[in-house]
């Protein structure tokens, strides 16, 4: 029983870090299926997470500089809404951020993988920026009030989370970790089971292909990346409002972006696989807090995932399956006269 | 003929950089009809083609459909005017099945998989097509890739067909079927283009053929009323006989001897299955097959960049002399003192380094050697010499050494490479589809260089796709067939058909009877 | 619809060779629209841009002091983007500067804590063992994923990428268990002086090092067997092979050299700067290095001023940062927008853009033709009136 107690608390302690590593690497998933290689999501998350937080913080100053208190002397400023914007600034910044990526690769057919870099080094920065900006507006603290830090990281389901066993791993999560498995799910099917997902798919494996048979690949490459490239950013955000407690601090966002990148390929470019990947990925994290082994120093102990995710590298690149291969065309260009 | 044309072409030229690809060319094409569009290598019926399925569009000149000037701008384009191409490079998706590779590019919202299975039956059965719908493309066959195209273009409602270079990787068995469901079509009132440079698909096949030479558009005439040496006459510009010098070389001595040659590709599948043949210096051995019998790996076996799974391999310089070069790396076979020369077919990819300049490539040859092998430097001084001669000798047609080969025509950079291939003064020298793409006076300057070869005593050995230049060229042609010898003949009295059959798997009775005596050494 | 429309009228077409003063012209061009895009982050806190790049100048260059701040920032910067100028060379996405440089500096210090007590070393016997120990250890760091991207061709830039935490984690495990100076402090203690680079002209002797890294890589890259194995990889592996090149060996020799490189940088830095060995001794170096190198086309030369350049930004903007309350992070956004700007770029320099002939369209070509003329005019006049002068 104490075991499976552990096991339980590690489950739901993984899940807000779980949570920003599988939107994280769904949008990455989804913009590589479509042929690019965003190596920048680690910046589009920090820049997703520095505008959520900035977003949903304007909103409570302006209901507070409104002057609205209710009667209780509860503030008015409602936790679902300042959700719905943080979600909506963080999309909208990480897609734009991706655009920028999507042009200078797509139509202007720079090379991926330093452009990819040189989105991390951008978006880091306006990360920063935008953090030290609002902290320096602020006179040195930047950080949402407990009301609203409650409302990002509260359970949905309330009671439901106390049914023994399943309550806690079913029901006991903040609405991201829901909102990600849909979008998850989501991606899935529009992949799998809708014709533009085919069309996505043959872009991501050869987009002369794709070309010839009428598929506008700019079109698809272009709404793929930005798409992805928002979704990662909602991931940067959640890290920032829950696992960072809603605060700005220089420690960002500690590789989860870099980290996304490489679940990809662990999932095989599957968004299901990404939903109990990134569940996996979130309790090696956290696990130096869970689960103490007194033979291994902490700091050891937290280099675990990145150790693990080197042996994923070593293993999948081993492997030697037609299915499991990542799309044909990812990492290349397209030019259709090229000759 | 009063008819209106299915697609009209009317003054049409397209330009790459500063090669003229089509040059005012005019051209129609008609419903229930099959049009042979007729030209060698590199005279632009591809281009040309390309302009009508929306690929590339015409710097100058108009497109008609049903007596209507259009811009086709995409391959979508295309699809909406009832036009649809089958290049010869399959745009297939290897990790879709053949439903999903038919369907892709139709309609949006959910993905029906089993009504697309079923409306895929319903065009095979009226064709007499026959393929599973869910099978995987990488578990596919080269002609059942081609039936998935074909079905690819029906699907998508195309009344025009363009095939381009079908038969170039089919059997003769593939050939007659396709050539089968090709009529049936022209029955059903579709207009049928197929691009070819093999005359006895012309004749058998179509009912019009145009002509194209070196971009410039010569004529269409009827099937009926022409005749291959006609056909053969606008197509070339002057009477076939190609004229290569053939000169004999007296006292040819075996140089290298291949013996019960196997190897697999990296797929595990058997490319090579005891292939044994000797080459002489002093002698084009020539190589015919349909592409991918084997060609590429026979050559990189004995250049020492493919494992060999068992046989051997024997250098002999002279008669007491046998060296071995199975299982030696290209350094092991130069440090061993053989001069081993190899132009290999993907010329950018393998054979040169497109982002340097003709120093940089001639170093590839020679980066190991400088006056001290020990030295950790780079000798530069005798490659920038070689790249002038070259550069000087061969008439490459670029400002100076230093000008990047990437950015080279294709005729150039075959001559950087043949070039430098030959200044290592081999004694065996291997050339794969040496002149392919390349204009009639470039083949020429390539075959001359490979006779005065010949006549160093060199054993040249010549992958080739062009038959009658096989003819012309060689002194005995060897001929692969899925990856086995299927005959050795003398290139002086064996004819085209010989060959054709020994191409083919119905030609390897043969073996044992007429041809052994012409491959016996 | 409307997209294929627009397709049509501008058409792309791969260049061949361009002048080489309209390249410089490009991408000197680019350097501007990228500095004048940096302006609108500074805009943004409500200053003068102007004033905020005087700022920057004034905070990194006005003062002897402030200059050798800048280099110091400047020699790991070049440093690094030397290291890795062989591996990109190779198209080989080393992107763990970081960890190379860090487990160099953990070699190294490991015998300034052990041996420099002892005393039992002379001073530049010392540090060339803290030096050689670094560039082994940095190698061997880099030769891991190398290793397996030889072999097995695994994704080398997420794998060096993971090594990078996993290095830091290193430090971090020693900066808090063995080699804590006092209990609880978690921070190692200062290097002893006999372990610590000597100052030359005022910043310590690590700009030498790496000036000499830098003579020594433009000759490798320009003039040697390995350096010319290197290229003909990064442009087709098939053609390596085809070369008689051991394409898993220069893979592998070519990132031992590279992690070797970074590995005397970690040196550099912990014992010409710190002075001891923390967490964020790399401090983002081999990140923003990849931008020096790119940015320098992979040029040894170049990259001495991309590097200064860099350093500049970033020793500005913390002037920046104090004097205008501008948060420092903004010579990263300016960073970026310099690799966007110059990676755009190169599409311009590569392909050409061909307006269609159109009934509509008609117009634009006489208009840029026009203006064609009117450039070349210009130009000619130019010449002829340098001539003159």
């Amino acid at each position: 029983m104490n075991i499976l107690n552990t096991l339980i608390t590690l489950a739901v302690a993984a899940i807000p870090f779980a949570t920003a590593l599988m939107l994280g690497t769904t949008g990455e998933i989804l913009c590589e299926k479509s042929g690019n290689l965003n190596l920048g999501v680690e910046g589009i998350m920090y820049i997703g997470g520095a505008f959520g937080l900035a977003g949903a913080f304007a909103y409570e100053k302006a209901i507070s500089a409104a002057g609205h208190i209710a009667a209780s002397g509860e503030p008015a400023s409602s936790g679902f809404i300042a959700i719905v914007i943080a979600i909506i600034c963080a999309f909208a910044s990480g897609a734009i951020a991706s655009l920028i990526y999507s042009f200078i690769t797509i139509t202007l057919r720079a090379n991926q993988n330093v452009t990819g870099l040189a989105l991390t080094i951008f978006g880091t920065g306006i990360g920063q920026f935008t953090g030290e900006y609002m902290r320096v507006k602020q006179g040195g603290f930047v950080s949402l009030s407990n009301h609203l830090k409650h409302a990002f990281s509260t359970n949905i389901f309330g009671p439901l989370a106390k049914i023994p066993v399943i309550g806690p791993i079913l029901f006991g999560h903040n609405v991201f970790f829901y909102l990600a498995v849909i979008i998850a799910i989501t991606i899935y099917l529009f992949l799998m089971k809708t014709r533009k997902g085919l069309h996505l798919r043959a872009v991501g494996e050869s987009p002369a292909t794709a070309d010839s048979a009428g598929i506008n690949v700019t079109r698809y490459k272009y709404a793929a990346t930005t798409i992805g490239g928002g979704i990662s950013a909602i991931g940067g955000m959640v890290y920032i409002m829950t696992t960072a407690g809603a605060t700005w601090n220089h420690e960002g966002l500690s590789g989860v972006g870099w980290l996304s990148v490489a679940l990809v390929i662990f999932c095989i470019w599957n968004p299901l696989k990404a939903i109990w990947g990134s569940a996996l990925f979130g309790a090696l994290m956290i696990m130096y807090l869970r689960i103490v082994v007194s033979s291994v120093p902490t700091e050891i102990y937290k280099i675990l995932p990145y150790v693990v995710t080197t042996i994923v590298l070593v293993a999948s690149s081993m492997r030697n399956n037609k299915e499991k291969q990542p799309p044909k065309s990812l990492g290349r260009n397209y030019f259709r006269e090229e000759r | 003929m009063t008819e209106t044309p299915a697609i009209e072409l009317k003054g049409i030229t397209k330009r790459f950089g500063s090669v003229t690809a089509n040059d005012n060319v005019n051209l129609q094409i008609f419903k229930g009809k099959i049009l042979s569009l007729l030209g060698e290598n590199g005279s632009g019926k591809t281009t040309l083609m390309n302009m009508i399925s929306g690929i590339y569009q015409p710097d100058e000149g108009t497109i008609s459909i049903n007596g209507k000037q259009v811009s086709i701008l995409s391959p979508k384009d295309a699809y909406r005017y009832g036009i649809g191409m089958i290049h010869q490079h399959y745009k297939l998706i290897d990790v879709f099945t053949a439903a999903e590779n038919i369907t892709l590019g139709h309609g949006s919202g959910r993905l029906d998989i089993e009504e697309t299975n079923r409306k895929v039956k319903e065009i095979c059965d009226k064709y007499g097509f026959k393929i599973d719908p869910r099978k995987k493309v990488y578990d596919m066959s080269v002609s059942e890739k081609q039936t998935i195209e074909i079905i690819k273009v029906l699907y998508k409602g195309a009344e025009t067909l363009i095939l381009d270079e079908p038969t170039a990787v089919l059997t003769p068995q593939e050939t007659e079927r396709l050539f089968d469901i090709l009529r049936n079509m022209r029955n059903d009132n579709k207009a049928i283009v197929i691009i070819t440079h093999k005359l006895s698909e012309v004749m058998e096949l179509s009912d019009n053929v145009a002509i194209l030479r070196k971009g410039k558009y010569i004529a269409t005439v009827e099937t009926s009323k022409t005749s291959p040496k006609e056909l053969t006459d606008m197509m070339v510009g002057y009477s076939v006989s190609l004229n290569i010098n053939r000169p004999k070389y007296i006292g040819a001595k075996p140089k290298l001897s291949v013996r019960f040659l196997s190897c697999r590709d990296a797929e595990g599948v058997k490319k090579l299955n005891k292939v044994s043949f000797t080459a002489m210096g002093g002698e084009i051995l020539g190589i015919a097959g349909i592409a991918g019998s084997g060609q590429k790996e026979l050559l990189e076996c004995i250049s020492g960049l493919h494992p060999v799974d068992s046989g051997e391999i024997v250098f002999t310089p002279d008669e007491n002399t046998r060296i071995d070069l199975v299982g030696k790396s290209p350094t092991e076979i130069r440090k061993a003192g053989i001069g081993m020369a190899f132009v290999p077919e993907d010329r950018l990819g393998m054979g040169l380094v497109g982002s340097m300049d003709m120093t940089g490539n001639m170093m590839l040859r020679s980066w190991k050697d400088s006056k001290n092998r020990k030295s950790p430097f780079i000798d530069k001084k005798t490659p920038e010499k070689l790249a002038k001669e070259i550069w000087e000798k061969l008439g490459v047609v670029a400002p100076s050494t230093s000008f990047l080969v990437r950015k080279m025509s294709g005729g150039n950079i075959q001559k950087v490479l043949v070039g430098r291939e030959i200044a290592q003064k081999p004694s065996v020298l291997l050339t794969a589809y040496a002149v392919r793409g390349l204009d009639i006076n470039t083949s020429y300057t390539i075959y001359n260089l490979f006779t005065e070869e010949k006549m160093n005593g060199t054993a040249v050995i010549y992958v080739g796709e062009d038959l009658d230049v096989l003819l012309e060229l060689c002194d005995r042609i060897l001929v692969l067939c899925a990856g086995q010898v299927s005959g050795i003949v003398d290139a002086r009295t064996a004819t085209k058909d010989q060959i054709g059959l020994l191409m083919t798997k119905s030609g390897r009775e043969l073996k044992s009877e007429s041809i052994a005596p012409a491959g016996g050494r | 619809m409307a997209n294929e429309t627009r397709q049509s009228l501008i058409r792309l077409a791969r260049r061949e060779q361009m002048k080489s003063e309209y390249v410089w012209g490009i991408r000197i061009g680019s350097i501007i629209f990228a500095l004048l895009l940096g302006c609108i982050p500074i805009m943004t806190t409500g200053n003068n841009p102007f004033s905020g790049f005087a700022t920057i100048i004034n905070g990194s260059l006005s003062k002897p002091i402030y200059f050798r701040q800048t280099i110091k920032i400047a020699v790991p910067l070049l440093g690094c983007a030397l290291a890795i100028a062989p591996c990109f060379k190779m198209r080989f996405w080393n992107i763990g500067g970081e960890g190379q440089i860090t487990i160099g500096a953990i070699a190294a210090s490991f015998f300034a804590l052990k041996i420099a007590p002892e005393g039992s070393l002379p001073h530049w016997g010392l540090l060339l063992l803290m030096m050689l120990s670094a560039a082994i250890a940095g190698g061997i760091w880099a030769l891991i994923p190398a290793y397996f991207k030889a072999k097995h061709n695994t994704n080398e830039t997420l794998f060096t990428l993971m090594m990078n935490y996993i290095a830091i984690g290193i430090v971090a495990y020693l900066q808090g268990g063995p080699w804590e100076g006092r209990k609880g402090s978690q921070i190692i203690p200062m290097f002893k002086s006999s372990a610590r680079l000597p100052d030359v002209f005022g910043v310590h002797a690590g700009w030498i090092i790496v000036l000499l890294i830098t003579a020594t890589m433009h000759i490798y890259m320009k003039y040697t067997k390995q350096g010319y194995e290197i290229a003909v990889i990064g442009d087709s592996e098939n053609t390596a092979k085809y070369a008689g090149m051991n394409v898993e060996r220069i893979i592998m020799r070519t990132m031992f050299i590279s992690g070797a490189i970074c590995g005397i940088i970690g040196f550099i830095i912990a014992s010409g700067a710190n002075h001891t060995l923390y967490k964020g001794v790399a401090n983002g170096v081999g990140f923003t290095s990849i931008t020096v190198a790119w940015l320098s086309q992979l040029n040894a030369f170049v990259m001495i001023l991309i590097s200064f350049v860099l350093a500049i930004l970033s020793k500005g903007s913390q002037t920046l940062q104090t004097r205008l309350s501008v948060p420092a992070s903004v010579s990263e956004i300016v960073t970026g927008i310099l690799l966007f700007c110059m990676l755009g770029c190169e599409f311009f320099i590569n392909y050409k853009l061909i307006i269609r002939e159109n009934p509509i369209t008609g117009f634009c070509e006489k208009t840029v033709s026009k203006a064609k003329k009117i450039c070349s005019k210009l130009i000619s006049r130019n010449k002829s009136n340098a001539k003159e002068a």
